[in-house]
């Protein structure tokens, strides 16, 4: 794969409401990513939005961002799915050969909708919407089924909530930074069975903006280029009675896909850092195993280790990650952004000492049914 | 280094206004068995899948997870492009740029909707900005035909100019597309006589709503070449999705995203004399107005000179610039495929394939996709891999 | 006829989706609608580098992709650059009725603006109407900063436009 590299990037601070309409969001991370890239929107020759009609409430709901991310003035499209995938569209522009720069926008107002009657609008119809499905309800499912297979336990995924959490406290972005115990997740409200409030990430407004260039326009035109080294993305079967629950294939198969891509055998010892999309607690843990950070099922006994804490040995979402910041279909691009942070060895407080190599990961559909990874390299 | 991409197979359903026996899923496995049969593949065969509809038709949220069992994607990439009407050129797009790119070689897309399920006029209205555009903007109808009403009164195009366009492409589709949704054969005189749904447009000057779905498979250059002897090669794509307002579309009725778009991917295909150098054009017209008032967009006449165009015969069948030899928009319009339809349209044009509605040696086809406030796609295909 | 007779029998589920919105105006949409409550005024953004008008305001200038700051009063009187009468109904996504028909969607720029409005006429003969006329926004005694309630229409100026046509 010819190198690509992201040379700007921007987030808002995420936030429960942002008072700001789409195209005002859209147009503050515009302009923010190419402050950072040195660029002006003329050195744009194509962009990518990711906008869903369903949390913004309108059909066609990328016309609110077209002109404040500058999208009418070149070729554009609208993946309407999780940042990443934006990102690998905007990938495959750049590759194709036929554009230099690319710009790819998320943004999310989803204080605007309902969250449980949106995403009960993911479910089936005919079989599966009327039960009362929704994003919540479904994680409760696979997170008792992932815990009983494997006897992880509540205290474990609690553990993935407090290190978020903490790790949020050095993230200017996030929406919950909070110094909380494993006793204040055990003892949150009780959401759906066994999922409780701080087990969950919260619903957040925001946006998102990543600038990435063929070699050697990223080369020219800025000092510190982070290469895409590898991606995949994979989706398993649709109804929740479909699959298995407890395991993410479609995870490991894009993960090996991106790895292979990347040169990667021993991803434990070639990944610096990564950022995965825990929606839920126990989320990240069954990430990390699909990941190949560790067997199926041992997820619980590497946090109870410390090695995806910020001074472990892989630490996982030193942004805080989802949990700490959701603003759906943006938070993906935002694993991204973050992890470029890392590499560029801009993070701050919240920096992995000489990252080098890094794993963003996004989601789409209930429990995880979709999933797109990409390996940056510094 | 830019690398070659065709097409090598084309699959649609047989076009409804209410398809009662499948559910989306079942639609959308037609589409893709069609194509894989037209190819000679299987599923097994297809590294990535891309999927378009426009959400609200539907209600479901997520539908490239949906689609799954309908779209084979178990255990393979899929992703959603959605962008209104352009969805289904959108896609097409979406598709060459996956092998383009290098990363995938042989790509399945997919266009589909079922707007029986919905008020479609309703749903499109949600597009609209809430506060200040949604109130009275009726769908697509509506835009559309205040659209004309600047280009009759900015250059004396008539109602009898667009009826014109309707006879075309209505006619094509009963002669020559059993796929069709509209079969009917019509004169100017039924088209005028007919009720004004949104003057000055009447129910003949209209697209239907359509259930159906479309499936195309690109190939990379080896692949394709291996897949059939005539793959339709992609030689210029271009897009321009120029505004947000819509009342600032309505008055710029010669469409200038059209000619904005049209102009990247002629410059890409090389293509300086549009009107000599493209054989057959698949356009999406989704108002016979529009099939007036948009032809100098496409440098197919001078500005206002679609009525001549169009009177002239000239883009008639055994013209010498058939348009729509499918019936195009104004008989089928499931909207998440109508723009892959053109491109699939166009596809069978070049290889070949088209059957009844075969434009004899063809050899460049053009096809057009047009959507949300006035925007535009443009796709150049060709039986060989470049014009020289 | 097989097939036929099974299609006849497959069922469909009708599902009434309510789904509750609530759009935030932002700042500039903010800025417009509590003018229009506030002082029955139409408001504009205005480009500091190419010196466009646009009505409703919005945070960037298209062509020069500007933040835009410098908000300017326009005229509640423009010309009608296009229409159309809407026959058929459909159903209002905010209310969940069908649409009440016939209604003219107006397109206008008014005096002092570089961009377009939608809004309707107070006419549905399309007889009555031409493209070119010059219109007049109406507005609500009672206004509450939303946009088709407080201008309730715009009215064709029957004087103004004979005045026009007359050699």
């Amino acid at each position: 794969m010819d190198r690509v590299g992201i040379i700007g990037i921007a987030q808002t601070k995420y936030a429960r409401y942002n008072p700001a309409s789409h195209a005002e969001l859209a147009y503050e991370v515009t302009v923010r990513a190419l402050e950072d890239a040195g660029l002006t929107i003329e050195d744009i020759d194509n962009t990518v939005t990711v906008c869903n009609d369903f949390w913004d409430g309108r059909t066609i709901s990328c016309m609110t961002i077209t002109e404040a991310t500058g999208s009418h003035r070149v070729p554009t499209t609208n993946v309407e799915g999780d940042g990443t995938y934006g990102a690998l569209m905007g990938l495959m522009h750049l590759l194709s050969g036929i554009h230099e720069i690319a710009l790819v926008v998320a943004q999310s107002k989803v204080s605007e909708g309902i969250p449980s009657v949106i995403t009960n609008a993911m479910f089936d119809p005919v079989y599966e919407r009327v039960l009362g499905l929704d994003a919540i309800n479904s994680a409760a499912l696979q997170m008792r089924s992932y815990m009983s297979k494997y006897g992880i336990s509540e205290e474990q995924c609690a553990r993935v909530s407090v290190k978020n959490h903490k790790n949020a406290k050095a993230n200017p972005y996030a929406h919950l930074p909070m110094d909380i115990t494993v006793d204040d997740v055990l003892k949150s409200r009780v959401l759906a069975d066994p999922i409780k409030l701080l087990d969950t990430s919260p619903i957040s407004d925001g946006a998102c903006a990543i600038i990435m260039a063929r070699e050697r326009t990223a080369k020219k035109r800025h000092a510190r280029p982070i290469w895409i080294r590898g991606v995949g993305h994979c989706t398993d079967l649709y109804h929740l009675g479909d699959r298995d629950l407890t395991e993410a294939p479609a995870l490991a198969l894009a993960a090996k896909k991106a790895y292979k891509m990347a040169g990667i055998h021993n991803p434990l010892k070639q990944i610096d850092v990564a950022e995965v999309y825990d929606a839920f607690s126990y989320m990240e843990l069954m990430w990390i195993e699909s990941l190949g950070f560790c067997e199926p099922g041992h997820a619980g006994e590497i946090v109870d280790s410390g090695m995806t804490e910020m001074n472990g040995a892989l630490p996982v979402n030193p942004s805080g990650g989802v949990l700490a910041a959701h603003a759906v279909q943006v938070a993906g691009l935002a694993r991204i952004a973050e992890v470029v942070l890392q590499l560029r060895g801009e993070a701050a407080s919240r920096q992995v000492e000489g990252a080098r190599v890094g794993l963003a990961h996004g989601i789409e559909g209930a429990c995880g049914q979709g999933h797109c990874v990409f390996i940056l390299e510094k | 280094m830019k690398r070659l991409v065709g097409i090598v197979g084309v699959g649609q359903t047989h076009h409804k206004s209410r398809n009662a026996d499948c559910n989306g899923q079942e639609l959308i496995s037609i589409a893709v068995k069609r194509a894989l049969e037209d190819a000679e593949l299987t599923i097994a065969d297809i590294d990535a899948i891309v999927i378009g509809n426009m959400d609200h038709f539907e209600s479901i949220n997520c539908a490239d997870m949906w689609s799954v069992d309908g779209s084979g994607s178990y255990m393979k990439p899929i992703m959603k492009v959605t962008t209104g009407g352009t969805t289904g050129s959108a896609i097409g797009h979406a598709g060459f740029y996956h092998v383009a790119s290098g990363l995938f070689d042989t790509v399945l897309v997919i266009g589909w909707e079922q707007n029986s399920e919905s008020d479609t006029t309703a749903a499109i209205s949600t597009c609209f900005d809430p506060i200040t555009e949604r109130e009275y903007s009726a769908g697509a109808i509506g835009p559309l035909a205040a659209q004309y009403i600047a280009y009759m009164s900015k250059y004396g195009a008539t109602e009898e100019d667009a009826a014109l366009v309707s006879v075309r492409d209505h006619n094509n589709a009963a002669l020559y597309n059993p796929y069709a949704h509209l079969r009917q054969i019509i004169n100017v005189e039924d088209v005028m006589k007919s009720p004004y749904i949104s003057y000055p447009i009447k129910l003949l000057d209209m697209c239907p709503r359509t259930d159906g779905a479309c499936a195309v498979i690109f190939a990379s250059e080896k692949k394709a070449k291996r897949i059939t002897k005539t793959p339709a090669w992609i030689i210029g794509v271009g897009d321009c999705h120029i505004l947000v307002h819509l009342a600032d579309g309505i008055g710029l009725p010669n469409l200038p995203s059209l000619e904005n778009a049209a102009r990247q991917a002629y410059r890409m295909a090389g293509i300086n004399d549009p009107f000599n150098q493209i054989d057959v054009a698949e356009l999406y017209i989704p108002a016979s107005t529009a099939g007036v008032s948009w032809m100098e967009a496409l440098g197919l006449c001078e500005e206002g000179g679609g009525p001549r165009l169009i009177r002239s015969g000239i883009t008639n069948m055994g013209g010498k610039l058939p348009i729509n030899p499918s019936g195009g928009v104004l008989a089928t319009n499931p909207i998440g495929a109508t723009g892959l339809l053109r491109i699939g349209e166009a596809a069978l044009q070049v290889m070949g394939k088209a059957e009844k509605k075969q434009v004899e040696g063809a050899k460049v086809a053009l096809a057009t996709g047009f959507g949300g406030c006035f925007w535009s796609d443009v796709t150049v295909l060709s039986s060989s891999p470049s014009l020289e | 006829m097989e097939e036929r007779k099974e299609a006849s029998e497959a069922l469909s589920i009708k599902c009434v989706a309510d789904m509750p919105y609530n759009y935030h105006a932002g700042f500039y949409y903010s800025r417009f609608l509590k003018e229009l409550r506030d002082n029955k005024r139409i408001i504009g953004v205005k480009c500091s580098k190419c010196h466009k008008v646009y009505v409703p305001p919005r945070i960037v200038c298209r062509d020069c992709f500007l933040k835009m700051e410098e908000f300017v009063p326009v005229s509640d009187t423009g010309t009608l650059l296009a229409f159309t009468i809407t026959n058929f109904s459909y159903i209002d996504t905010t209310t969940g009725e069908p649409k009440r028909i016939p209604f003219t969607a107006a397109f206008i720029r008014l005096d002092g603006a570089d961009s377009n409005i939608v809004h309707c006429l107070d006419e549905t003969d399309e007889r009555n109407i031409r493209a070119g006329m010059r219109v007049r926004a109406v507005f609500s005694n009672n206004r509450t900063g939303d946009y088709f309630h407080d201008i309730e229409y715009f009215s064709i100026m029957r004087r103004q436009n004979e005045e026009r046509q007359s050699p």
